[in-house]
């Protein structure tokens, strides 16, 4: 007696969002099955990979990024050579030097750097703001309005000023809107629900449901993921049909796994391997449990985890 | 099929005795049905009810049990395929493969790195608790047997990768007593392998070039009365593992089909070959997804620091927030004399202020107090963390240990300051940032400001 398969079909699928324009860009989403399950059914666009840079350059980098990068001196150089890294399909710009608590650069220079990067690269891009939600609801509209025709998704809208972002860049200017949350479907069903109601259209945002490296509570965001996408398939709920986007590297990067240099944790060996495999292995969590792109930092995380989503899709 | 109460109800001898306990045949196959009471408890059930019910009431995945004492892991025994719908209850084991084919300097050197990761992280000691030993299709018995003693004396419980049965008695021979799993079943030699395995009292494992074949072999052992198995799921290709494994878990607990009722192994060692990165990255794919033992080329703390966090992680009790040990965590080299900061005993909120005081560079005592590992709010929300248990806790255990008389609290919490000040006579109270992101901050401006 052969095995009886039971193949999971669904009436909805995850909507396909296409961010960026011209030849390289992306669509993401699209898919009417459990993330990876081929067997089931289509898969639709395969999840895509992101290199983040920062607008602050390199800070404290282990030698195999700061070799990777060696040379370049302005965001417009590291841009064009983080484009050009195997295995990378989007380019995630972070504004992180917004932040008030930190270097604080202001608007005007954040959006130059915006605009200089945006004229260097033809990969779509993806832009990340300050994480200061005021300094945010300033940046962004500004980073959506220079950026018109480029099809950029704009990371992130939350609760507090989704109206300011969300407005901007999902309506004046065109571009696709990040939808932030922090772990929880009822928040990101909530958020997504009131971004339509401002009238940007459902296909022109992508998720953020918040995330985590492995070890520090990472079992919120396999839940939230497995039941969004369970909710957005098995049971058609449109409000959380959205694809969903993953900033893995701002998380792994910042944990004292990675951190730690190998003096003062010489048990543990070299800082950059670790940071590597941190960064990795999210990142794989992150794709079985729903993700549909990933921004990475590290040029060997970006190739293994292009290669492994190539195998498995 | 899950049977219902009422119809457990009907194969009862319905004379309400009482003997079971409950008050009357109804009760107590509720209570059955409920899976909280065994059938066993009613001593006037017919051997063929009983016969038909165990097998209607068995569990969808088995439990089996491999290595010996200490060594001793429980694997399979889900039934649910998504942690928020019930708990994972067996976590994945990772076994470090060593082959035949490999030169004996490299397999010794790989032996002797097994016991290098071991640490201990949230009360849970980590470290790779199988060697998988694998014969080369060509390799001698004496030479497999060789390998297989040096592996027995990593003290690790051993996975049997061998496809030769006279092979796999000598193997057996000299490791047997650490309880074993033969992974050397397939279609060609199921019979002879099952007796082997059930001779020696071990777990046999099975493996087949597809799910029907898979399929068929295990029913075929099945039906000749092994039903002490796993299923090694690994397929030629990457994809076709994935599928396998997920298959093989869907199978037995969203379509009852209890044919693949078996914890997994999935050899990622032998689909990576030399490649590290890509080994970590299905390691966590296959922790995630299914693999109760996880065949990896090798385990260092880079390898490990994620993979155990990971699995730790998805194998919790959703209904039981992890918890770290109340007490004093000096950072950044602290002393007795360094600043406190207090917070609540929540993991998650332990780990992400740890981080966040780590990174401020300053020496800092963290006092974790115990709220019932609940976060900042909730706890305060249930009394768990009030002025009173921070004051007492810090009577009767911190002002001993401390000499530090200032005393950081969370921003969540603001309004304890007034009641500490009062309770605490010496101590100041410093309200922090309602965010840990912003500490890093907070200590910067208070060392500008000379507060430190």
């Amino acid at each position: 007696m052969p095995f009886n398969r039971k193949p999971q079909k669904f009436n909805a699928s995850i909507r396909e969002v296409e961010i960026g324009v011209g030849e390289k860009a992306i669509k993401i989403g699209g898919e009417n099955v459990f993330p990876f399950y081929t067997f089931d059914g289509d898969l639709g666009n395969t999840p895509k990979v992101g290199v983040e840079i920062s607008d602050l350059g390199l800070d404290n980098p282990v030698p195999g990024i700061a070799a990777y990068y060696e040379g370049c001196t302005t965001a417009a150089q590291m841009a064009k050579k983080a484009a050009e890294m195997e295995g990378a399909d989007f380019l995630a710009l972070s504004l992180e030097g917004g932040d008030p608590n930190g270097a604080n650069k202001s608007v005007d220079e954040l959006v130059a750097v915006v605009k200089e990067v945006a004229e260097a690269v033809d990969l779509p891009l993806v832009v990340e703001g300050s994480k200061n939600v005021e300094k945010d609801s300033e940046l962004l509209p500004k980073v959506a309005e220079v950026l018109q025709g480029k099809n950029v998704l704009i990371l992130s809208a939350k609760e507090e000023n989704y109206k300011a972002i969300g407005a901007a860049a999902g309506l004046a200017y065109n571009q696709k809107v990040g939808a932030e949350s922090a772990v929880d479907i009822n928040l990101a069903k909530q958020l997504n629900v009131v971004t339509t109601q401002l009238g940007v259209k459902p296909e022109s945002i992508v998720m953020n449901v918040g995330t985590a490296t492995a070890g520090y509570g990472y079992e919120y965001v396999v839940s939230t993921m497995d039941r969004i996408k369970a909710a957005a398939l098995a049971q058609s709920d449109a409000t959380l049909q959205m694809p969903i986007i993953t900033p893995v590297s701002s998380e792994t990067w910042g944990v004292k796994e990675s951190v730690s240099e190998e003096a003062d944790a010489p048990e543990w060996g070299s800082r950059e391997e670790r940071a590597i495999a941190m960064e990795i292995e999210t990142a794989a969590a992150d794709l079985v449990a729903g993700s549909n792109a990933v921004i990475l930092r590290h040029p060997q995380s970006v190739a293994t985890i292009a290669k492994m989503i190539k195998e498995l899709a | 099929m899950a049977l219902n109460g009422i119809q457990i109800f009907k194969l009862t001898p319905k004379k309400n005795c009482k003997e079971c306990g409950c008050p009357t045949c109804m009760a107590f196959s509720m209570k059955v049905a409920q899976g909280a009471l065994e059938l066993s408890k009613c001593p006037y059930m017919s051997q063929e009810a009983l016969d038909s019910l165990s097998e209607a009431t068995a569990p969808p995945m088995k439990t089996i049990k491999v290595g010996a004492g200490d060594n001793e892991y429980t694997l399979g025994g889900e039934t649910v395929l998504y942690r928020h719908e019930k708990t994972f209850v067996s976590k994945t084991r990772y076994a470090v493969s060593v082959c035949t084919d490999m030169a004996d300097d490299v397999a010794e050197a790989k032996l002797a790195e097994v016991s290098k990761v071991d640490y201990e992280r949230i009360g849970e000691q980590m470290k790779v608790e199988m060697v998988y030993v694998n014969c080369g299709s060509d390799a001698p018995a004496d030479k497999y047997v060789e390998l297989v003693k040096k592996a027995a004396a990593t003290g690790r419980t051993l996975v049997l990768g061998v496809k030769d049965v006279e092979t796999a008695k000598a193997a057996l021979e000299v490791c047997k007593d650490g309880k074993p799993v033969l992974n050397g079943a397939d279609a060609s030699n199921y019979a002879e392998m099952s007796k082997v395995a059930t001779d020696a009292g071990v777990v046999l494992g099975v493996s087949g070039a597809s799910l029907d074949e898979l399929y068929d072999t295990v029913a075929a052992l099945e039906k000749s009365g092994n039903k002490n198995l796993v299923i090694d799921t690994t397929g030629a290709t990457i994809k076709e593992t994935f599928a396998n494994t997920v298959e093989v878990r869907r199978a037995a607990l969203k379509n009852e089909d209890r044919t693949f009722g078996y914890p997994s192994i999935v050899n990622v060692s032998k689909l990576t070959k030399d490649d590290k990165h890509m080994a970590q990255a299905l390691a966590s794919v296959f922790t995630m997804k299914y693999g109760s033992i996880v065949v990896v080329p090798g385990m260092d703390y880079a390898d490990a620091l994620p993979l155990y966090g990971l699995r730790q992680n998805l194998f919790t009790d959703p209904q039981k927030p992890m918890k770290v040990a109340p007490g004093v965590y000096p950072l950044n080299g602290a002393d007795e004399n360094s600043i406190i900061v207090t917070t609540v005993d929540f993991a998650l909120t332990y780990f992400v202020v740890s981080g966040e005081l780590e990174r401020s560079g300053v020496p800092i005592n963290l006092v974790i107090n115990d709220a019932g590992g609940l976060s900042v709010l909730t706890s305060w929300a249930a009394g768990k963390f009030s002025s009173g248990s921070i004051a007492k806790y810090f009577q009767e255990e911190i002002e001993g240990k401390l000499k530090c008389r200032k005393m950081i609290i969370p921003g969540k919490v603001a309004v304890l300051k007034g009641d500490l000040e009062s309770k605490l006579p010496g101590w100041e109270i410093i309200v922090a940032p309602r965010e840990a992101v912003e500490l890093v901050k907070f200590f910067k401006d208070m060392q500008a400001n000379g507060e430190l």
